[in-house]
């Protein structure tokens, strides 16, 4: 009986020749991924010592630049963890400012065949580098700092074969409204994406597909590291040497699902929950949308910025809806200045904002009034995410949420252009 | 390892930012706890008392890292059993000292106020009412183990590994 993918870089991860789902493996961290909120409240204990210093990355990126004493107190504590520590890989605010899970497939931290650790939940994001990537918590990121291990159960794997080709102006966003609508959550199970569907995809494209994994509760979600994934890291990473790692051709899955991106049409995810919540676009309801916002983790990219605006270009928003777009790195930011996209949107009438998680957790750069309706194109859209509990989040692809901000309403992008 | 408690009910689906809003997140980490459920339950946090047990449905604890398994904790909140729990929130109950079990079949097995045994042995949940058992899913000793100790931290403490906390950051 062969292994998946992810039991395979676990196995590897522990010293093991072969791991089965049931069993519980202690394993080596290869990166250590510490952020800003690590250090609110002192959530995650400092250590004595880390165990390796050059294994350790720190990124501020929750509310960075600071918006309080008490966040800037927590930014100050980070870098002074940073030179008693002597971790030299820190993201602050005048150096490679980005949020986390961005900086990591920019920076090629998430190396394929290795096992990367944070407290964030969208760690799974690096699973799109063939990396056994996930969030763990504060405490447990307190222990991974000190020894440079921790647990994993082994829990069984569904693989996903992506067939077929998005339609223009769909987003990895809406193959995930998809499977969540199909399959439920996935709670203690892995995920694999592979398939000609994915050998398409941009490594934005799969790594949104990956971040949004965390909506549907998987424990970790890896694709394949394909020609297109090996040479990214391999150009951030020159003369690395990594051990990719695909699924025997005899592995075991809980369940086998193919998905053929082609029928897959413009979909958004009512208030509250992701899981079986999302209805196409276009029979959506037509209330008046008060926000609109792109941004975040997952949809934070370059890829995003062109979509929206293209989508936007020579239009202006509704009067009454507000248009933000927050870039998921400062570097996103500068180039989207170059390509004209950030023109583009400011002249539609949108806001752009420098690179944090912000409106996405409800910290900053569009806070929702009680009463509100916001569409995103960020990760979740629950109740009190983006301010008050009695705001309405609707979540939906970066095309879906620009076309939604022209019209003041939901609004299927293929209507605009 | 046995655990008594009288049961709260909740549905499907319950994520961390109804435990642990963000906006909460502004205000010193002792007040954070009874924020919890203000938005979908208001008064909850006001009602619940040390050593009762959380039954939840579906996919309980989907969201965020944040430490909402802290929040339930000190409220006094010893065990959390539902449908399915997910894994980051599974880990920080671990981590924060909850025992935490997954029972296909639990929501339909209690009704909320009823008094229950959970018995970590066996991975089963007796209703004092009914007097009936349900079986939970296994999960490996050293896991107990840490939930057991009342989390990470003080195994931590105990190895010696944890430097004085940052009074800047309390």
């Amino acid at each position: 009986m062969g292994m998946t993918m992810v039991e395979k870089i676990l196995a590897r991860s522990a010293g093991l020749e072969k791991v089965v789902p049931g069993d519980l493996v202690t394993v080596n961290v290869e990166t250590a991924v510490v952020i800003d909120q690590n250090f609110m409240h002192n959530r995650m204990r400092e250590p004595k010592k880390v165990f390796d210093p050059d294994k350790i990355v720190i990124m501020l990126d929750h509310i960075a630049p600071a918006d309080s004493p008490m966040r800037a107190s927590m930014h100050k504590a980070a870098r002074r963890f940073a030179d008693k520590h002597g971790i030299t890989k820190f993201h602050d605010i005048n150096n490679g400012l980005g949020i986390c899970h961005q900086l990591v497939a920019d920076f090629g931290y998430a190396i394929p065949g290795t096992l990367l650790a944070c407290v964030d939940s969208h760690t799974c994001s690096a699973g799109a580098f063939n990396c056994a990537a996930r969030g763990i918590g504060h405490p447990e990121m307190s222990y991974v700092c000190a020894t440079g291990q921790t647990w994993f159960p082994v829990c069984e794997t569904i693989r996903y074969e992506l067939t077929g080709e998005l339609a223009p102006l769909l987003n990895s966003k809406d193959i995930i409204l998809q499977i969540a609508n199909d399959y439920g959550e996935h709670a203690m199970h892995n995920v694999e994406f592979v398939g000609n569907g994915v050998t398409r995809m941009s490594m934005n494209a799969r790594r949104t597909l990956a971040t949004m994994c965390a909506e549907i509760s998987a424990e970790f979600a890896v694709f394949e590291a394909d020609e297109r994934c090996q040479a990214h890291i391999r150009e951030r990473n020159p003369g690395i040497e990594f051990e990719a790692q695909f699924a025997d051709p005899d592995a075991v899955y809980a369940a086998e699902r193919t998905v053929d991106l082609a029928e897959i049409e413009p979909l958004v995810a009512y208030p509250d929950t992701v899981v079986q919540n999302a209805h196409p676009v276009s029979e959506a309801t037509q209330d008046h949308i008060d926000q609109a916002f792109i941004g975040s983790c997952a949809n934070g990219t370059l890829d995003d910025f062109e979509i929206a605006a293209r989508v936007v270009k020579g239009k202006k928003i509704a009067s009454g809806t507000r248009f933000i777009v927050t870039p998921g790195s400062q570097a996103i930011f500068l180039e989207a200045i170059r390509l004209g996209y950030v023109e583009t949107l400011m002249e539609a009438g949108a806001v752009v904002t420098n690179s944090t998680c912000g409106a996405c957790c409800g910290y900053s750069n569009g806070i929702l009034a009680p009463g509100e309706k916001c569409v995103t194109a960020s990760t979740r859209n629950f109740k009190g995410r983006m301010g008050s509990p009695e705001a309405e989040i609707y979540l939906a692809s970066p095309a879906t949420v620009a076309a939604s901000a022209i019209r003041g309403m939901l609004t299927d992008p293929r209507e605009l252009i | 390892m046995r655990i008594n408690g009288k049961t709260w009910k909740f549905g499907d689906h319950i994520n961390t930012d109804l435990i642990l809003p963000g906006p909460v997140m502004l205000l010193p980490f002792d007040e954070q706890p009874k924020y919890a459920f203000q938005a979908n339950r208001p008064g909850w946090a006001d009602e619940v008392a040390e050593g009762d047990v959380i039954v939840g449905g579906h996919n309980f604890g989907t969201g965020s890292g944040r430490p909402a398994a802290r929040s339930l904790r000190e409220l006094g909140i010893t065990c959390i059993i539902a449908e399915s729990i997910n894994g980051l929130f599974f880990r920080n109950c671990a981590n924060y000292g909850v025992f935490a079990l997954e029972c296909p079949g639990i929501s339909k097995f209690i009704e909320e106020g009823d008094e229950i045994e959970v018995e970590f042995g066996q991975f089963t949940v007796r209703n004092k009412r009914t007097g009936e058992i349900l079986q939970g899913t296994h999960f490996p000793d050293m896991i107990m183990e840490v939930m057991a100790a009342g989390g990470i931290y003080p195994m931590m403490e105990r190895k010696g590994l944890l430097a004085e906390p940052n009074p800047e950051t309390a």
